[in-house]
C-alpha cells in the first residue's frame, strides 16, 4: 500500500483553517509519526483520511485511488483496509456491548469483504483476543470490567478484525499510565512486525514517537513544519518549532533540568550503580 | 520541625466489594522550601494523600484508621471543619488538574479571585494590607487590586483589563495561570498541586513549570506536586516520593532517586518512560497490573510483579530503610534487585 496526501486543505465553516496545504507520503510497512499539540490539525488529518471529514481541497491517494472521491460500497471496501485505534479507552467502547460483540461488529459491517458466518466470527474474535494479550475468558465481559490498558487492547483487536493494511493510531496511549503505555506500545510494535502493517501514529508525546516511528512529521497550526527520519529530526531539528518542542519536553533526568535546584548528593551509595538514562531494550524487527 | 509531617497514615475506603486499604502507612516530611514530587500510577493513592492534607476526602466512605498529618505542628486529622476552612485558601493553597472545570464558567475571573482573597483576608486581614475594621467596599477594592497584582505576577498580560473576562475567554494555559494565582493569593505556606500540567501541551507545560519554579523560589513556598509525569518531577522537584498501591516505596532527593533508583518498582517505572533519548523498538515494560486493594495480602504489594521477589516478601510490609542521606527504600532485597 502507499498513501499519498497532496496539498490537503481543510477549512471548517466559520473560516478556521485546520489543514493548510499538507503533503505527506507513507511507505509500505513503515511506522510514520505525526506530532502536534492540541489544535494543530492532527486529528482533522486522520478524519480526512478515513473519509469522516470532507477535505476542502487537495488529494488523498491510496494505492493510486483517490479517497476523497469514493462513496458508497467502494468507500466501505476501502475502510476495511484502513482502520483506526482511538485515544480514550473509556469512550471508545460501547458500554452495553460485550468484548465479543465489539470486536465482531466490524466483521459484520464488512461481511462482504470478510465473508465469515457467526461461528467463524467468534473463532476469529478469540484469535484476535489472544493476539492482543487477552483470552477466551474475556469474551463476554463488558467494557466496565476491563482496565484502561485492557480496553485499549480491545480497541486494537477491533481495528485488526478486518485485517487492515494501514492502522491509524490516534494517541492510543496518552490516557494510560506509563507502565501500561509500555505494554501497549510493545504490543503494537510486535503486531506490526507480525502482521506487516503500516502505521500512522498520531501523538503529542515526543518520547513515544521516538520509540515507535521510523519517520515523522511535525504539524503546527495546520501546516507541516518539519518532516524526516525520526533520528535526524531528534538529532538535528531544522525548524524552530521542532527545537522549541524538544527543549520543552521534560526529560526524566534531573541533570537536564533547566532549573538546577536539585541538591547534590555526594556520598555514593553501594546498593545501586548510577544510571544516566533509562535502559531500553531493542528487538530488531 | 518539618512544615508538613505525615506519619503512618492509613486510609480505608468503603466500597460495594469491601473495604479497600488505599493508603497503607504513608510517611512523608516536607521541610520549608522543598518541592516534593509525589509520583505513581493511577490508583496508587497519590491524589488521596494530597486531598487528605486539605481534608477534602469525604468520610464516609473514607475512614482514617491510623496515623497523623501535622501541618506546622497542628494535627489536621483532629482539626474541625471550621479550622480547616481557615487553612484552605490561606495557609494551604491548592491547584488541580483540569483548568477548565475548576473555574466557574458563569462568573468573571476577577469575581472568583476576589472571593478567594476576601476569604483569606477573613483569617488574615494583612493579606489585603488593611486593618481588620476596614469597610466592606475598601476590602473589595483592595481584593480587586490584589487579584490584578496576582494575575500580573503569573504572567497574564494587561491584567487590569483581563480580570473582567470570563473563563472561556482564556486559553487552557492562561486558566491554569489563573488557578495558580488563586492558590497563591492567600500567601500559603504549603502549595498542593495535583497534576497541574497534565491537561496542557508540552510548550505550555514548560511555561507553567517555569512560572511555578520562579514563584516558589520568590516566596519560599513548600510544594507537594502530585503527578504521574517523571519528567516534570525531574525538572522541578527537589525531592520525590514514589507510591505504589498505597505505599511510599522509595523517597529521597530527586537526584538520588532518579540516578540511583533502588526499589524494583522505581526502576521499572523510570525504564518504562519513553524519552527523547529512547531508540526505536520495544520499551522495557512492567508485566501484570496493580493488585486489588480490597483484602490485599500482607507483605509488599509489589511482590506479585517483582522479578526479585522471594518468600519473605509476602510476610509483612517491608519497612523503609535509609540507604543514603535521606534516601529511603521499602524493599527487603535491594542487593538482589540490583541489575
Amino acid at each position: 500500500m502507499t498513501l499519498e496526501i497532496i496539498g490537503l486543505t481543510k477549512r471548517y465553516k466559520g473560516g478556521v483553517l485546520a489543514l493548510d496545504d499538507v503533503s505527506l507520503e507513507l511507505r509500505t510497512g513503515e511506522s510514520f509519526g505525526l506530532i502536534g499539540e492540541s489544535g494543530s490539525g492532527k486529528t482533522t488529518l486522520t478524519r480526512c483520511i478515513l473519509g469522516l471529514e470532507p477535505a476542502t481541497s487537495g488529494q488523498i491517494r491510496y494505492d493510486g485511488v483517490e479517497l476523497t472521491r469514493l462513496s458508497g460500497a467502494a468507500l466501505r471496501r476501502m475502510r476495511a483496509r484502513i482502520q483506526i485505534v482511538f485515544q480514550d479507552p473509556y469512550a471508545l467502547l460501547n458500554p452495553r456491548m460485550s468484548a465479543h460483540d465489539i470486536i465482531a461488529e466490524p466483521m459484520i459491517i464488512h461481511r462482504a469483504t470478510i465473508g465469515l458466518d457467526g461461528k467463524g466470527r467468534t473463532a476469529r474474535v478469540v484469535e484476535l483476543l489472544s493476539l492482543v494479550g487477552l483470552n477466551e475468558t474475556h469474551l463476554y465481559r463488558r467494557p466496565h470490567e476491563f482496565s484502561g490498558g485492557q480496553r485499549q487492547r480491545i480497541g486494537i483487536a477491533r481495528a485488526l478484525a478486518v485485517g487492515p493494511e494501514l492502522l491509524i493510531l490516534d494517541e492510543p496511549t496518552s490516557a494510560l499510565d506509563v507502565s501500561v503505555q509500555a505494554q501497549v506500545l510493545n504490543l503494537l510494535h510486535d503486531l506490526q512486525t507480525r502482521l506487516r502493517m503500516t502505521y500512522l501514529f498520531v501523538t503529542h508525546d515526543l518520547g513515544v514517537v521516538r520509540t515507535v516511528a521510523d519517520r515523522l512529521a511535525l504539524i503546527h497550526r495546520g501546516r507541516i513544519v518539519e518532516q524526516g527520519e525520526t533520528e535526524t529530526v531528534f538529532r538535528s531539528p531544522a525548524s524552530d518549532y521542532a527545537r522549541m518542542l524538544l527543549a520543552a519536553m521534560p526529560e526524566p533526568d534531573p541533570d537536564l533540568s533547566p532549573f538546577h535546584r536539585q541538591p547534590e548528593v555526594s556520598a555514593p551509595e553501594v546498593s545501586a550503580p548510577e544510571v544516566s538514562a533509562p535502559e531500553v531494550s531493542v528487538i530488531d524487527p | 520541625m518539618a512544615l508538613l509531617e505525615i506519619e503512618n497514615l492509613h486510609l480505608a475506603m468503603r466500597s460495594f466489594e469491601g473495604e479497600a486499604h488505599v493508603l497503607n502507612g504513608i510517611d512523608l516530611a516536607l521541610e520549608q522550601g522543598e518541592i516534593w514530587g509525589l509520583v505513581g500510577e493511577t490508583g496508587c493513592g497519590k491524589s488521596l494523600t494530597g486531598l487528605s492534607i486539605s481534608r477534602l476526602v469525604a468520610s464516609p466512605p473514607a475512614r482514617y484508621t491510623a496515623g497523623a498529618i501535622r501541618f506546622a505542628g497542628q494535627d489536621l486529622l483532629r482539626a474541625d471543619e471550621a479550622a480547616m476552612q481557615r487553612l484552605r485558601g490561606r495557609r494551604i493553597g491548592m491547584i488541580f488538574q483540569d483548568p477548565t472545570t475548576n473555574l466557574n464558567p458563569v462568573f468573571r475571573i476577577g469575581e472568583q479571585m476576589i472571593d478567594v482573597a476576601l476569604h483569606a483576608a477573613g483569617t488574615d486581614p494583612s493579606i489585603l494590607g488593611l486593618q481588620a475594621d476596614a469597610s466592606r467596599s475598601a476590602r473589595r477594592k483592595a481584593a480587586r487590586a490584589l487579584a490584578i497584582h496576582m494575575l500580573d505576577r503569573v504572567g497574564i498580560a494587561r491584567a487590569s483589563e483581563r480580570i473582567d473576562d470570563y473563563p472561556h475567554q482564556f486559553s487552557g494555559g492562561m486558566r491554569q495561570r489563573v488557578l495558580i494565582a488563586m492558590a497563591l493569593i492567600g500567601r500559603p505556606d504549603l502549595l498542593i498541586a495535583d497534576e497541574p500540567t497534565t491537561a496542557l501541551d508540552v510548550s505550555v507545560q514548560a511555561q507553567i513549570l517555569r512560572l511555578l519554579h520562579d514563584l516558589v523560589l520568590a516566596d519560599g513556598l513548600t510544594v507537594l506536586m502530585i503527578t504521574h509525569n517523571l519528567g516534570v518531577v525531574a525538572q522541578l522537584c527537589t525531592h520525590v516520593a514514589v507510591m505504589y498501591a498505597g505505599n511510599i516505596v522509595e523517597s529521597g532527593t530527586t537526584r538520588a532517586v532518579f540516578k540511583r533508583p533502588a526499589h524494583p518498582y522505581t526502576r521499572a517505572l523510570i525504564a518504562a518512560v519513553p524519552t527523547a533519548r529512547s531508540v526505536r523498538g520495544r520499551l522495557q515494560g512492567l508485566a501484570g497490573s496493580v493488585p486489588s486493594l480490597i483484602d490485599a495480602p500482607p507483605g509488599c504489594r509489589f511482590a506479585s510483579r517483582c522479578a526479585a521477589a522471594q518468600a519473605d516478601c509476602t510476610a509483612g510490609t517491608p519497612p523503609a530503610r535509609e540507604i543514603g542521606p535521606g534516601h529511603r527504600v521499602a524493599c527487603l532485597h535491594l542487593a538482589e534487585a540490583a541489575p
